[in-house]
């Protein structure tokens, strides 16, 4: 569905990412690991949209990405997603409401009673059913992201990214935020790409992680080089960790070097 | 307990304001009577007595060269000058400073000229408002918009600016047009800080009206404390003070109220 061709980020002289060729399946759980700073969150902002690549191509659907955010690709940021001054209700409906009303932004009567069932629904799905007058400032960071997903999957995008959704968290909240995305991820087919920090979280929860890192490293110039994709694994659900090591490899343009030496 | 730990209750807080205030006042009047002590006919310090009897005459005797009762045209002229800037200022922060803040182009064309403007005393710009608007209203008003507009639009468009870029993506990503993000996202956001920049501004607003009244002008607060000033009349200027500077704490506190009120969200945090 999504496909990656030769994408390099570059700023100037650094180098964030070079060679990254993927292609992500439909329905796919994609996890991204990697060292701060090997370029997680640039190849997120990349398939997002908010970045262009300097060199190489990404196609949704065989269509080259427009180098802006769409409503095609949803996404959860791990602060800041949520709109501060709409309550927990309004924060759902503002993506109905922008696609219906272009000029207003807003809807009435009929529309708006169809719009608030839908909104409701989905925060009923989420876990926010009692919560709909709430202000995001008077909820937990859990209850805020849980908004967070509620406002992204209202507009059924193609594709839902996570940026680091859950690291915020304190471990039992991140708990139940695994069960409700796991869950939301089966019944509505979703394609989601997320990157993590946790390399448990991020085997648990996908089908297919992805390890970003510095092939070659130069110590003179250390932004000579940027961070490549060097493990591609993908998992079966519901096996053990130890068993998927036998990697299922989607060959790959750029062809990944695994060197288990080298890799800091 | 350390000070920095105790909490105030609302009754001592009141009494505990009230302290300085009253010294103050105490002070004012020991002062007084001393130097009345040494001579009678002092116009320095007056007496509250005499502050009442020149203020009576202004609140209600009709004055019989301009045939209005003065301290009520005074006030009229200054708040209606006030008003007017203000309500220009304001209306064309939330234009001007809504767009700089949210898109990008228009902030690279007419950032640099907001502060341009910005930096110039604006007393420096009253001759100038003097010879192209006259000596008229519309001067005076001009110096109040010209004086606050550009700090406000500067402080509201930095808002916008600094909102997260994480909520304009999940904007886009929700599907919504550049309008719809100037309107559902930036401007609910910019009005707090705009009725806070307001109220911030009240004091500047205040410097430039009676600057401008004490200038030219044949009514108003300002000019009448500043053609008393020829007679040393203290008993007028002081309570002339006095009505300023309660109006003053008035309107600030009824923008905090508004502001509470009205966007109730952005005080969520603080309280």
């Amino acid at each position: 569905m999504l496909s990656l061709r030769n994408v390099w980020i570059e700023y100037g002289e650094k180098v964030v990412l070079e060679r990254i060729s993927l292609d992500i399946a439909e329905g796919a759980f994609v996890s991204i690991i990697g060292p701060s700073g090997a370029g997680k969150s640039s190849l997120l902002r990349l398939i997002l949209g908010q970045e262009a690549p300097s060199r190489g191509e990404i196609l949704l659907d065989g269509q080259p990405l427009a180098p802006e955010c769409g409503p095609d690709r949803g996404v959860v940021f791990q602060r800041y997603s949520v709109f501060p001054h709409m309550t927990v209700l309004a924060n759902t409906m503002f993506g109905l409401e922008c696609a219906e009303a272009p000029f207003t932004a807003r809807l009435f009567g009929a529309r708006r009673r169809a719009a608030r069932a839908r909104a409701e629904a989905m925060l009923e799905a989420v876990g926010l059913g009692d919560s709909l007058d709430l202000y995001p400032a008077q909820m937990s960071g859990g209850m805020q992201q849980r908004l967070a997903i509620a406002q992204a999957l209202i507009k059924q995008p193609r594709l839902l990214l996570l940026d680091e959704p859950f690291g915020a968290l304190d471990p039992g909240i991140r708990a139940d935020m695994h069960t409700l995305i796991t869950g939301l991820w089966r019944e509505f087919g979703l394609t989601i790409i997320m990157v993590t920090h946790d390399i448990k979280e991020a085997f648990s929860l996908g089908t297919r992680v992805l390890t970003l890192d510095k092939r070659r490293h130069d110590p003179h110039a250390p932004h000579r080089y940027g961070a490549g994709v060097i493990y591609d694994l993908a998992l079966k659900k519901g096996a053990p960790i130890e068993q998927a090591e036998e990697r299922e490899v989607v060959p790959l343009a750029g062809g990944i070097t695994i060197d288990t030496k080298d890799n800091t | 307990m350390r000070w920095v730990n105790l909490t105030i209750s609302r009754s001592t807080g009141l009494l505990l304001g009230a302290l300085p205030l009253g010294a103050l006042g105490l002070a004012y009047l020991l002062a007084a009577a001393s130097r009345h002590a040494a001579n009678p006919a002092d116009k320095i310090l007056p007496l509250p007595g005499a502050m009442a009897e020149a203020m009576g005459a202004l609140l209600f005797d009709v004055d019989p060269l301009s045939g209005q009762i003065l301290f009520w045209a005074d006030l009229l002229a200054s708040l209606q000058r006030l008003g007017l800037g203000l309500g220009i200022a304001t209306f064309s922060t939330l234009l001007v400073g809504l767009v700089l803040g949210a898109l990008p182009p228009v902030r690279a064309t007419f950032g640099p000229l907001v502060t341009a403007i910005a930096v110039i005393p604006p007393i420096a710009l009253l001759p100038i408002l003097f010879i192209v608007f006259g000596l008229g209203e519309t001067a005076k008003v001009a110096l109040i918009v010209i004086g606050i507009a550009p700090y406000m639009i500067r402080d509201v468009a930095g808002h916008i600016t600094a909102l997260p870029r994480e909520q304009i993506a999940k904007a886009l990503t929700l599907g919504a047009s550049s309008w719809q993000i100037v309107l559902r996202i930036a401007l609910p956001q910019a009005l707090p800080r705009l009725f806070e920049a307001l109220r911030l501004s009240l004091g500047p607003a205040w410097v430039f009206l009676i600057a401008a009244e004490a200038i030219a002008a044949d009514v108003g607060l300002g000019y009448r404390i500043f053609l008393v000033r020829r007679y040393l009349a203290m008993d007028v200027i002081l309570p002339y003070v006095a009505v300023i500077a309660l109006l003053a704490m008035l309107m600030d506190l009824l923008l905090t109220r508004a502001s509470r009120r009205l966007f109730g969200w952005a005080h969520l945090a603080s309280r």
